[in-house]
C-alpha cells in the first residue's frame, strides 16, 4: 500500500519533470545537479534550490531598485547584477530565467530604458513561475520520501 | 698612163700629134677619178667613224691607202699632159710605184678578209634563226604562265571560302573565265551512290534534276585516271542544252573530283584511290570556234579539280567541326544546369536534415534524460526491463536519427565507421532480447545461432553493426505473419564460401581479420524474385507486401547496405518467391581485437547516469566564486567526484585560505579582472615552492580574449561552464596527467 503509493507520488513528480523539461524552463543542467544528490548529501538539489531563491530575490530586487530611480544611468551596475543572476540561473539549469538575462544585457547594452523594464517584469514573471513550479517538485520530493520510507536513489549500482 | 709616161720623155718623138679635145677628156676624167678616189675614203672614214664596230680597220686603212694613191697617180697624171720637168716625173714615179705597192697588198690581204666577210653574213642569219626560236618558247613560257597565274588565283578563290556550295560555283565561274568557255557543268553522285546528279553549271541558274546512271563506260573512264579526258560531246553528261551552233559543237572534256572524307588521309601517304566517291566536272569549248584543248588547259583543268576536292574536304571537316562544337556548347549548357539544380536539391537537402535533426534531437534528449533518471529509482524487474527497453529503443532512434543524416553523408561518401573493440556475442543477445517482446507478440519463434568458433570479441562499429543486424531481424518479423525466424552466425571460410552470387568477391581471412556471416532465414510472405534489387533502393516499397503493417522499406535496407559495404562487405536476398518465405546474408569484414579487452567495454554509449565514477581520492581542491549558488554547485560536483573542497567566497578569502595542500584552485573569472589578478597573487605567493596548486579558470565566456588572458597570466586550465559531472571528472584526470587543461574555444 505504501508503495503503490510511493509510486504515484513518484510518477506525478516524473510527469512534473518532464513537462517543466518539455516547457524549457529546466534543461539538463538540473539533471546534473540530480546526479549530484547521493547518500552523502541527501538534500543537495534543494539545498542549492534555495540558495538560488535567495540570491535571485536580492539580485531582482536590487535591479528593480536601480530601474526606478528617477535619474537611472548606470546600467553598468546593473549588468553586474545580471551576470551574477545569468551566472546562477544557468548553474541549476533555469533555461528559460536564463535566456531572459540574456534579453535584458542586450537591453543594458543599447542603454535601452524601457526595453529594460519590459525585461525584467518578465524576468520577475519567469522567476514566480519556476520557483512555484520547483517549490511543487520539492514537496512532493518530500512527501514522496515519508511515504515511501526509503532513502532517495542510490547512486552506485 | 703609160701612154702618158712615153710620151713624156723627150726621147721619143710622138707618134701622132696630141688631139686637143682627146686630151681636154683625159684631162677631165682623171681629175674626176681623182676626186672620187679622194672623196671615197673620205665617205669610207666617215662612215666607219660613225659606226661603233668595225672589226676590219686595218683592211679599211690599207684600202684608203690604196685609193688616195691611186686618186694621188691620177691628179699627178694632171701635170703629164703637157710639157713637164724631171721633178714630176720623179713624183709620178714615186706615187705609181707607192700605189702598185699598197695595190698588191692590200690584194693579197683581201684574199684572207673576204672569207671571213662571206661567213660574217652566215653567223648573222643563224643568229636571227635563234633569235626567232627564242621568241616562240618565249611565247610559250608566257602561256604558261598565265595558266600557272590563272591555276593560282583560281585555287586562291576556291580556297578563300569554307562554304561548300560558294566553293564548287566559284571553281564553274572562274574556270569559265579562264578558259573562256561556254559552259561548265559539276556532277555529283546521289546518295545511293548509283546516279550522278547535275548539281551546278555555270550559264543555266536552276539546273532541273538530271540524273546519269553512274556505270556508264565513258564516266568509268573518266573516273578511272586522273587527268582531264576528252569525252564526246553527246554523251549524256556533256548534253545539258540544245545545240544551238550550226557547226559542230564545242570539244568537251571532263575530269574526275575525288570527294575526300577525313578518314582517307593516312599519316604518310596520299588518300587511297580504291574507295572513294567521285564527282565529275564536265567542260565545253565554245561551239562554232576552231578552238582546241591545248595540253596547258587540260593540266589546268587537272590542277583546279584537285584542288576542289581538297578545298571542299576543308568545308566538310569545318562543318563537322562546327556542329560538333555546337553540341558540346549545348550539352555544356544544359549539364551546368542540372549541375546547380543538384547543387540547390542538395543544399535544401542538408538544411531540411539538420533542421529536422535539430528538432528531432530535443524531444530525444527528454526521453533520454528521464529514462535514465527513472533507471536510477527503485523499480520492479519487469519494470527495470521495460525501462531499459525504452532506453535502448530510444538510443536507437536517436542513432537513427543521426543515421538520417549519416545517410546523406554516406552517399556524400563522408561516413566512417567507428572501429573499437566489442563483444560479438553481446550485440546479438542484444538484438534478440530488442526483438523478442515483438516477435512474441506475433507468436514468432527466434533462434540464434553462434558458430563455436566465432570470436568473443571483434574490432569495428558495434553500433552500426547492431543497426545492420536489428534491420534485417526486424524486417523478418514485420514480414512474417506466423512460423519462425532463425539467425545464425558464423565464420565465413574461402572454400565454403562458393556463392554464385557474388564471384568476384572472394574473402580471405587473415591474422588480423576475419569475415563474419549472418544469415537471417524467416519463414513469412517472401519476395518475387524481381523485386529484389528493388528492395536496396530507398523509399522504394515492394508492392507485393500485403501486410497491413507499419509502412514498407523506407531507409532501412539501403543504409543496411552502405555500412556492409563500408565493412567490405556484400548483403543479399533470396527468396523463393511469394509465401516461401525468404533469406538475408550478410557478411562483413571485422577485425580481430589483439588482446581481450574487458575495460573497454566499460564505456556505456551516451546513457547519463554512470555506472562508473572515478574516485579522485580525497584530492584537496579550492573553489573561489563569489555566486553562491555556483559556488555550491561546483562544491557538490567535486564532492560527488570525492574531492575534499574547499570553499572560498572572495578573493581575500581565497588568498588567506589556500595552501600547498590544495593540488587545484577552481577560480571563477566571470566577473571582471579579479580573477586574473588574483591568480597572478597566488603564484606569487608561490614562486618559491615547486608545490604550487595548479590554477583552473571556470567561464562562461566564448571568446579567445578570455583564453589569452587566463594564459598571460600563467593559468594552467581554462574550462567553460556549464558544468557536468562527466566534464569535470574528464577535467581532474587531464589535469593530473598533463597539468595543464586549456579548453577548445
Amino acid at each position: 500500500m505504501l508503495g503503490l503509493g510511493a509510486d504515484l507520488l513518484w510518477a506525478d513528480m516524473n510527469r512534473l519533470l518532464a513537462f517543466l523539461f518539455h516547457q524549457g524552463v529546466l534543461d539538463e543542467q538540473f539533471l546534473q545537479l540530480q546526479q549530484l544528490q547521493d547518500e552523502t548529501s541527501p538534500n543537495f538539489v534543494s539545498e542549492v534550490v534555495n540558495i538560488y531563491f535567495h540570491e535571485s530575490e536580492k539580485l531582482l530586487r536590487n535591479l528593480r531598485g536601480l530601474l526606478m530611480e528617477r535619474e537611472f544611468s548606470d546600467y553598468k551596475k546593473m549588468g553586474i547584477h545580471l551576470n551574477q543572476l545569468m551566472g546562477s540561473s544557468s548553474s541549476i539549469g533555469a533555461k528559460r530565467v536564463t535566456n531572459v538575462c540574456l534579453a535584458f544585457r542586450a537591453a543594458t547594452d543599447h542603454n535601452n530604458r524601457s526595453g529594460c523594464l519590459r525585461a525584467l517584469e518578465m524576468l520577475e514573471h519567469e522567476y514566480c513561475y519556476l520557483k512555484n513550479k520547483l517549490h511543487e517538485l520539492f514537496q512532493i520530493e518530500q512527501q514522496r520520501v515519508l511515504a515511501a520510507g526509503v532513502r532517495y536513489p542510490v547512486q552506485n549500482n | 698612163m703609160w701612154f702618158k709616161a712615153t710620151e713624156s720623155c723627150n726621147c721619143i718623138e710622138p707618134q701622132w700629134p696630141a688631139d686637143e679635145l682627146l686630151v681636154k677628156y683625159q684631162y677631165i676624167s682623171d681629175f674626176f677619178i681623182a676626186l672620187a678616189y679622194f672623196s671615197i675614203p673620205l665617205e669610207l672614214i666617215y662612215f666607219v667613224k660613225k659606226s661603233a664596230v668595225f672589226p676590219y680597220r686595218w683592211v679599211l686603212v690599207q684600202f684608203g691607202a690604196f685609193i688616195v694613191l691611186c686618186g694621188a697617180t691620177h691628179l699627178i697624171n694632171l701635170w703629164t699632159f703637157a710639157v713637164h720637168t724631171r721633178t714630176v716625173a720623179m713624183v709620178m714615179t714615186a706615187a705609181k710605184v707607192l700605189t702598185a705597192v699598197v695595190s698588191c697588198a692590200t690584194a693579197l690581204m683581201l684574199v684572207h678578209i673576204i672569207p671571213d666577210l662571206l661567213s660574217v653574213k652566215t653567223r648573222e642569219l643563224f643568229l636571227k634563226n635563234k633569235a626567232a626560236e627564242l621568241d616562240r618558247e618565249m611565247g610559250l613560257i608566257r602561256t604558261q604562265e598565265e595558266t600557272g597565274r590563272h591555276v593560282r588565283m583560281l585555287t586562291h578563290e576556291i580556297r578563300s571560302t569554307l562554304d561548300r556550295h560558294t566553293i564548287l560555283k566559284t571553281t564553274l565561274i572562274e574556270l569559265g573565265r579562264t578558259l573562256a568557255l561556254e559552259e561548265c557543268a559539276l556532277w555529283m553522285p546521289t546518295r545511293t551512290g548509283l546516279e550522278l546528279q547535275l548539281a551546278y553549271t555555270l550559264r543555266q541558274q536552276n539546273p532541273v534534276g538530271y540524273t546519269v546512271p553512274i556505270h556508264l563506260p565513258v564516266i568509268n573512264q573518266v573516273f578511272s585516271s586522273n587527268r582531264a579526258v576528252k569525252i564526246s560531246p553527246n554523251c549524256p553528261v556533256a548534253r545539258l542544252r540544245p545545240h544551238t551552233g550550226k557547226y559542230l559543237p564545242g570539244e568537251v572534256v571532263a575530269v574526275r573530283v575525288p570527294l575526300l572524307n577525313l578518314s582517307n588521309f593516312q599519316i604518310y601517304d596520299w588518300p587511297e584511290v580504291s574507295t572513294r566517291s567521285y564527282a565529275l566536272m564536265v567542260l565545253m569549248l565554245p561551239s562554232d570556234s576552231a578552238r582546241q584543248w591545248h595540253v596547258h588547259e587540260l593540266e589546268l583543268v587537272e590542277v583546279v579539280a584537285d584542288q576542289v576536292a581538297v578545298a571542299l574536304s576543308h568545308a566538310a571537316i569545318l562543318e563537322e567541326s562546327m556542329r560538333a562544337r555546337n553540341l558540346l556548347i549545348e550539352q555544356n549548357v544544359a549539364l551546368d544546369l542540372a549541375r546547380r539544380e543538384a547543387e540547390t536539391a542538395i543544399h535544401a537537402r542538408n538544411d531540411f536534415l539538420a533542421v529536422m535533426n535539430h528538432e528531432m534531437r530535443t524531444p530525444m534528449h527528454a526521453i533520454i534524460a528521464l529514462s535514465s533518471l527513472l533507471q536510477e529509482t527503485e523499480l520492479t524487474v519487469e519494470q527495470r526491463l521495460m525501462v531499459e527497453t525504452i532506453l535502448k529503443s530510444s538510443n536507437l532512434l536517436a542513432t537513427l536519427i543521426n543515421d538520417v543524416l549519416d545517410l546523406s553523408r554516406l552517399e556524400d561518401g563522408s561516413l566512417q565507421l567507428e572501429t573499437t573493440t566489442f563483444s560479438l556475442h553481446s550485440v546479438f543477445r542484444e538484438v534478440l532480447n530488442l526483438i523478442k517482446p515483438v516477435a512474441s507478440v506475433k507468436r514468432l519463434s527466434l533462434t540464434l545461432h553462434l558458430a563455436s568458433d566465432l570470436p568473443a570479441y571483434a574490432v569495428g562499429d558495434e553500433k552500426r553493426l547492431m543497426q545492420t543486424i536489428l534491420n534485417v531481424v526486424g524486417n523478418a518479423v514485420k514480414f512474417s505473419k506466423e512460423g519462425s525466424i532463425s539467425i545464425t552466425a558464423i565464420v565465413a571460410k574461402p572454400e565454403s564460401f562458393k556463392d554464385a552470387r557474388i564471384p568476384e568477391f572472394l574473402p580471405v581471412p587473415s591474422d588480423s581479420h576475419f569475415y563474419l556471416r549472418v544469415q537471417v532465414k524467416d519463414s513469412g510472405s517472401g519476395i518475387n524474385p524481381q523485386d529484389i534489387p528493388k528492395l536496396f533502393t530507398k523509399f522504394a516499397q515492394s508492392q507485393a507486401v500485403q501486410t497491413k503493417g507499419p509502412a514498407g522499406s523506407g531507409l532501412g535496407l539501403a543504409i543496411c547496405r552502405r555500412f556492409v559495404n563500408l565493412m567490405e562487405g556484400h548483403i543479399w536476398i533470396e527468396s523463393e518467391g511469394i509465401g516461401k518465405g525468404c533469406t538475408v546474408t550478410f557478411i562483413v569484414k571485422l577485425g580481430i581485437p589483439d588482446r581481450p579487452n574487458e575495460s573497454k567495454l566499460a564505456f556505456a554509449p551516451k546513457v547519463p547516469g554512470n555506472h562508473v565514477s572515478t574516485n579522485f581520492g580525497g584530492l584537496k581542491v579550492l573553489v573561489m566564486d563569489d555566486n553562491g549558488v555556483n559556488r555550491s554547485v561546483t562544491k557538490g560536483l567535486l564532492l560527488h567526484l570525492g574531492c575534499d573542497v574547499t570553499t572560498a567566497g572572495s578573493s581575500e578569502e581565497c588568498l588567506r585560505i589556500v595552501s600547498p595542500e590544495h593540488r587545484v584552485v577552481f577560480m571563477d573569472v566571470c566577473t571582471g579582472l579579479d580573477g586574473y589578478e588574483l591568480a597572478m597573487r597566488i603564484q606569487e605567493k608561490f614562486k618559491k615552492r615547486q608545490d604550487r596548486p595548479l590554477i583552473v579558470a571556470l567561464t562562461g565566456n566564448t571568446n579567445k580574449v578570455t583564453k589569452e588572458n587566463c594564459m598571460r597570466v600563467g593559468m594552467d586550465g581554462l574550462i567553460l561552464k556549464p558544468l557536468s559531472v562527466d566534464k569535470m571528472r574528464g577535467v581532474l584526470s587531464e589535469l593530473l596527467e598533463h597539468r595543464v587543461l586549456f579548453e577548445a574555444i
